[in-house]
C-alpha cells in the first residue's frame, strides 16, 4: 500500500512536470516565432518613424506611443475604481444576496466579448457622449471590461493577508478603514501589481474593443507638444489613436503596403519586448513599494 | 462638563473616517453595479428589436441554422437561425476550457507546491507573456502554423473546431493558471502540514487537500477561462473557417457567434435585420455566460470545503 | 499612518480630477466639431489607405484642419453619414444597394475605380475559366477541378463577408442573382490571399491591389485583369469607392472632397494604391450593375 502510494505520488509529479514543460515549450515555441520572424526587422528607424497607408517602410512610432498611453490612461481610470471595489468585497461587503448578486455582476462583466465591449463602447462614448474616436473612448472601454480583473485581484489579495495585521490595526484604536489603508493594503500591493501586469498584458494586445472606440488610424502628432489640449499634441486624450495591436490586426486584413508582414510581425516582436520590459519594471517597482510601506522586505509567500 | 458629554457622545474621527472610507468604496462598486445594469439593458434592448421590430420567430432563431438575414430565404422572409453558431460556441469553449484546465491545476500545483521558489520564479512570466500576445498575433500563427497542421493530418480545409480549440487553449491557460493560483494560495498552510504529519505523500496531500479545498476557486478560474473563449473574435474568426454551418467532425468549417459578430459588424446598417440580428447574437453570448455563472455558483455551494 | 489620510484623498482627487477631464474634454470636442476645422471620414477599410494617406499630405498644406480617418466598414460608413455623425461616410458599395439607407438624402463622390479578380491556389491547374463556370463554381453545381479542366482536386470555396462590397460586386457580375453555395468566409483581403495560398483547390475573389505572385490569378474568358480591361468594360466586374456626404458638402469637407479628386490625388496616390482613376472610365456603372458607355 504504502509502496503503492509512493509510486503514485511520482508519477503525478512527474505528469505534472510534463503538463508544465508543455507550456513552457509552447511559449517558447510562440516567443521564438514571433521574435525570428519579427527580430531582424526592428531598427532604429522602425521605431522612430510614422507608419505608412501605401507604400513600403513605414515605422510604428506613434502605434507604440499610443498602445503605452492608452494603458497608462485605463490604469488611471480603472485602478482607483476596482481599488475601491475590491475592498468594498474583500472587507465590508455582507455574505447575503447582493454581494453575490454583485460577484455574479463582476463575472459578467468580464465574460463579455471585447468586440461587444468595444461597439457598446461606439455607440454610448463615441456617438451619444460625442467623445468621438479618440484615446478617451478608447481607455473607458477597456476600463469596461480591465475592472473585473482587477477587483478580483484587489479582492483576493486583500483576503490573502492575515486577520492578525487587522486585529493589530484595529486594537491600536484605528478606525476601519484606516486599518485597511495603511496596514492591510500595502501588504496587498504585491498581488495588486501582479494583477495589474496581467491585466495590462491583455490591454496590450486588445484590439477588438478599440477597432471602434480609439480609432484604427494615428495622424502625426507633435512630440514637443506639451499643451494636453493642443489638438496635435501627443498627449491630447481627444485624438484618434491607432495602437499597436490594431495596427497589426490592419496590416494582416486589409495591410496594402508591400511590406505589410514584415511591418506586421516587426510590430509582434516590439510588442512582446515592451510587455517583457514592462513586466520586469513593475516587478522591481512591486518589491521597492513593498519595502518602501512595510519597511520590510517582501517575504516568500506560500 | 457639557463639552466632554458631547465630545463622547458624538461619533469619533474614527467613526467618521470609517464612514467615508465604506462610503468611497461603495461608490466604486456602486459604479461597476451601474455599469453591468447599462450594458445589460443596452444589449438587451437591442438583441430583443430582431424580435420585436423585425418579427423574427424565436424558436427560428434557436432551432435553425440557416443564418442569411440580409437575403430573402425560400418562403420570401430572411433566414435567421443561429443554432450551429450556438453550437461552435459552445463546443470551442468547452474543448479548450477542458484542454486547458489539466494543464492549468499543473502549472498551479507547481508553483504553489512542487517547486514554489523556482516554480514562481519561472512560471509567473511564461503566464504573463501568454496573456500579453495580443489575439491578433495568435490567429495569424493559428493559420500561419496550425491550420497547414491540421489539415496534413486530418486532410480538408484544416480550419474549423480543432484548431479553434488548440488556439484558444493557449489564449486561456494563463487566465486559469493564475486564478487557480490564487485559489491554491488561499488553502491555509496549516492543511499541508496536517495532511503530511499524517503520512500522506506530496501528491495525497494535493489531490486530496489542497484540491478539494480549492474546488471552487478553480471552477470560478474555468469560468473565467472560458468566459475569454467565449468571448475571444479575433483569432478564433481566423481560423475557424466563417462558414455558418452546422459542424460535422471537429475540422469541418464553421463559426462562432463571435466571428459572425465581428466580421458582419461593419457591413451592416444600423437599425436594419441584418444588424440587429447580430445583437441578438451578441446577447445570446451574454446569455449563456449568465447560465455558466449560475451552473458554477451551484457547484461552488455543494463543494464540502468552503473557504 | 500619514499614508491612510494620503492614500483617500489620492483617491478622491483622481475621482473628481477625471469627472473633470471627461467634462472638459467633451465640451471641447463638441466645440471642435462645430468649428468645421475637423473632418471625419468613416467607413469602407478598402478605401481607408489612401484616404489616410491623402489626409496626411493635405493636411501638410492645411494645418489648420484635422482630418480623422476610420475604418469600420462600409456599413458602418453609410450608418454613420445618414446619422450626420460624421462629415464623410467611405462607401465600397452604392448607397441605394443597402437596405435601410435613404440614399436620397446622401451625396455620392465617386473616388476611385477597383477591379476584382477570382484567384485560385496555384497548384489547382486552371488559369483560365469561362463566365459559366465561375458561376457554377461559386453556386456549388461544380465541385472538383477536373471538370473545369484542372488537376483532381476538390475545391474549396472561399467566400466573402455578406453585404461587402467585394462580395456585393462579385456576385452581381458573376452569380446575376443567384445564391452562392454556403461556404466559408473571410472578411478581408489580406486573410483571404493567405488562405488561397496555402489551401490546396481554394477558390476566392481578391480587389486588384492584392493580386500577387502568392496566388494564381484566373482571366475570363480569356480576358486578363488589367486596368485597361476594366476602363473598357472588358473585365466585367469592377465597382467603385465612393465618398458620400449628408447634403451637398460644405467648408472644409468640400474641399477636402475636391482635394481628392485632384490630379494630385488621381494621378500618383490613386496609381500608387493599384485602384482605377474614374476618369479614364469609358463606361459607368449603375447601382443595378447597369454599364453604359461614357458619351
Amino acid at each position: 500500500m504504502k509502496i503503492n502510494a509512493k509510486k503514485i505520488n511520482k508519477l503525478a509529479i512527474g505528469t505534472i512536470w510534463a503538463l508544465v514543460s508543455v507550456v513552457v515549450l509552447i511559449l517558447i515555441f510562440l516567443l521564438g516565432y514571433i521574435l525570428v520572424t519579427g527580430l531582424s526587422d526592428i531598427s532604429w528607424k522602425f521605431l522612430t518613424s510614422t507608419s505608412s497607408s501605401i507604400s513600403a517602410g513605414g515605422g510604428i512610432r506613434d502605434q507604440l506611443f499610443n498602445s503605452v498611453y492608452l494603458l497608462v490612461l485605463t490604469i488611471i481610470i480603472s485602478l482607483p475604481i476596482s481599488l475601491g471595489a475590491g475592498i468594498y468585497l474583500a472587507e465590508y461587503a455582507k455574505d447575503n444576496w447582493i454581494t453575490t448578486l454583485i460577484k455574479t455582476a463582476i463575472e459578467v462583466l468580464s465574460s463579455l466579448p471585447s468586440i461587444v465591449v468595444g461597439l457598446f463602447g461606439y455607440l454610448i462614448l463615441v456617438i451619444k457622449f460625442q467623445l468621438d474616436y479618440s484615446i478617451l473612448s478608447g481607455a473607458i472601454a477597456l476600463t469596461i471590461f480591465n475592472l473585473p480583473l482587477l477587483t478580483r485581484s484587489v479582492e483576493d489579495s486583500i483576503e490573502e493577508v492575515p486577520k492578525l495585521q487587522r486585529e493589530a490595526g484595529l486594537s491600536l484604536g484605528l478606525s476601519k478603514s484606516k486599518t485597511i489603508v495603511g496596514v492591510v493594503l500595502p501588504l496587498a500591493i504585491p498581488g495588486i501589481i501582479t494583477g495589474v501586469i496581467l491585466s495590462s498584458g491583455r490591454i496590450f494586445g486588445e484590439a477588438a474593443a478599440l477597432i471602434y472606440t480609439a480609432g484604427q488610424s494615428a495622424p502625426i502628432v507633435s512630440y514637443t507638444d506639451w499643451n494636453p489640449f493642443s489638438p496635435s499634441s501627443f498627449l491630447n486624450p481627444m485624438r484618434p489613436a491607432e495602437t499597436l495591436a490594431v495596427h497589426i490586426w490592419k496590416l494582416n486584413t486589409e495591410g496594402i503596403v508591400p511590406d505589410a508582414h514584415i511591418v506586421s510581425s516587426g510590430a509582434s516582436a516590439v510588442l512582446i519586448i515592451v510587455i517583457l520590459i514592462f513586466n520586469l519594471s513593475s516587478r522591481f517597482f512591486g518589491n521597492w513599494a513593498y519595502r518602501k510601506m512595510t519597511g520590510t522586505t517582501r517575504k516568500k509567500r506560500g | 462638563m457639557n463639552e466632554i458629554k458631547e465630545k463622547l457622545l458624538k461619533p469619533s474621527k474614527e467613526t467618521h473616517q470609517d464612514q467615508i472610507g465604506h462610503l468611497i468604496s461603495l461608490v466604486c462598486i456602486g459604479f461597476i453595479g451601474i455599469l453591468v445594469v447599462a450594458i445589460l439593458f443596452f444589449i438587451t434592448t437591442k438583441g430583443l428589436a430582431t424580435f420585436t421590430t423585425n418579427h423574427v420567430s424565436v424558436i427560428d432563431f434557436f432551432a435553425k441554422s440557416d443564418w442569411s438575414p440580409s437575403q430573402k430565404g425560400p418562403n420570401g422572409k430572411p433566414e435567421v437561425g443561429a443554432l450551429a453558431m450556438i453550437v461552435t460556441s459552445f463546443a470551442v469553449t468547452l474543448l479548450s476550457a477542458i484542454l486547458a484546465t489539466p494543464f492549468a491545476i499543473a502549472m498551479a500545483l507547481f508553483m504553489t507546491e512542487i517547486a514554489p521558489k523556482r516554480g514562481q520564479k519561472i512560471l509567473q512570466p511564461v503566464i504573463e507573456l501568454l496573456v500579453g500576445i495580443p489575439s491578433v498575433v495568435y490567429g495569424f500563427i493559428g493559420l500561419m502554423v496550425l491550420i497547414p497542421m491540421v489539415r496534413t493530418v486530418f486532410g480538408g480545409t484544416g480550419s474549423g473546431i480543432l484548431p479553434a480549440t488548440i488556439v484558444l487553449f493557449v489564449m486561456v491557460l494563463p487566465t486559469i493558471t493564475s486564478m487557480s493560483v490564487d485559489a491554491l494560495k488561499a488553502v491555509p498552510r496549516d492543511y499541508r502540514s496536517a495532511a503530511l504529519s499524517l503520512g500522506a505523500t506530496r501528491w495525497q496531500m494535493m489531490y486530496k487537500v489542497v484540491l478539494r479545498a480549492a474546488t471552487p476557486g478553480i471552477l470560478t478560474a474555468m469560468i473565467f477561462g472560458m468566459a475569454r473563449a467565449f468571448g475571444e473574435a479575433l483569432a478564433v474568426q481566423m481560423v475557424i473557417g466563417n462558414a455558418v454551418l452546422m459542424p460535422t467532425s471537429l475540422t469541418s468549417p464553421t463559426a462562432t457567434l463571435t466571428s459572425q459578430l465581428t466580421t458582419q459588424m461593419g457591413n451592416t446598417i444600423m437599425g436594419t435585420l441584418p444588424n440587429n440580428a447580430l445583437w441578438t447574437l451578441a446577447l445570446v453570448l451574454l446569455v449563456m455566460s449568465l447560465v455558466f455563472n449560475v451552473i458554477v455558483k451551484l457547484i461552488g455551494k455543494r463543494s464540502a470545503f468552503k473557504k | 499612518m500619514s499614508f491612510g489620510k494620503k492614500g483617500i484623498t489620492a483617491l478622491i482627487l483622481s475621482c473628481g480630477f477625471l469627472a473633470l477631464a471627461l467634462t472638459a474634454c467633451g465640451s471641447s470636442s463638441a466645440t471642435k466639431a462645430q468649428n468645421g476645422n475637423k473632418i471625419t471620414a468613416v467607413g469602407s477599410t478598402a478605401l481607408q489607405p489612401l484616404v489616410e494617406q491623402a489626409s496626411r499630405e493635405y493636411q501638410v498644406d492645411h494645418p489648420h484642419v484635422n482630418v480623422n480617418v476610420q475604418g469600420g466598414g462600409s456599413g458602418t460608413g453609410l450608418s454613420q453619414i445618414q446619422q450626420g455623425a460624421v462629415n464623410i461616410g467611405n462607401s465600397d458599395v452604392f448607397a441605394s444597394e443597402q437596405p435601410g439607407v435613404n440614399a436620397k438624402e446622401l451625396v455620392d463622390h465617386k473616388i476611385a475605380v477597383v477591379g476584382i479578380a477570382p484567384v485560385a491556389n496555384k497548384r489547382v491547374g486552371v488559369k483560365d475559366l469561362s463566365m459559366k463556370q465561375l458561376e457554377q463554381i461559386f453556386t456549388g453545381k461544380v465541385t472538383n477541378w477536373k471538370q473545369v479542366g484542372g488537376n483532381n482536386v476538390k475545391i474549396v470555396v472561399i467566400n466573402r463577408v455578406e453585404g461587402s462590397g467585394t462580395r456585393t460586386t462579385f456576385e452581381q457580375s458573376v452569380l446575376k442573382g443567384q445564391k452562392a453555395v454556403n461556404a466559408q468566409q473571410q472578411d478581408s483581403n489580406g486573410t483571404v490571399q493567405q488562405i488561397v495560398s496555402s489551401t490546396p483547390g481554394a477558390i476566392s475573389y481578391l480587389s486588384f491591389p492584392y493580386l500577387n505572385q502568392k496566388t494564381q490569378e484566373i482571366s475570363i474568358d480569356h480576358v486578363t485583369p488589367t486596368d485597361q480591361h476594366v476602363e473598357n468594360n472588358d473585365w466585367k466586374i469592377w465597382s467603385y469607392e465612393h465618398m458620400y456626404t449628408k447634403g451637398k458638402p460644405v467648408g472644409a469637407t468640400k474641399d477636402f472632397i475636391n482635394y481628392m479628386l485632384s490630379d494630385k490625388v488621381q494621378k500618383r496616390l490613386v496609381k500608387q494604391i493599384g485602384y482605377i482613376q474614374v476618369q479614364n472610365m469609358k463606361f459607368e456603372k449603375n447601382a443595378d450593375g447597369h454599364v453604359q458607355k461614357i458619351k
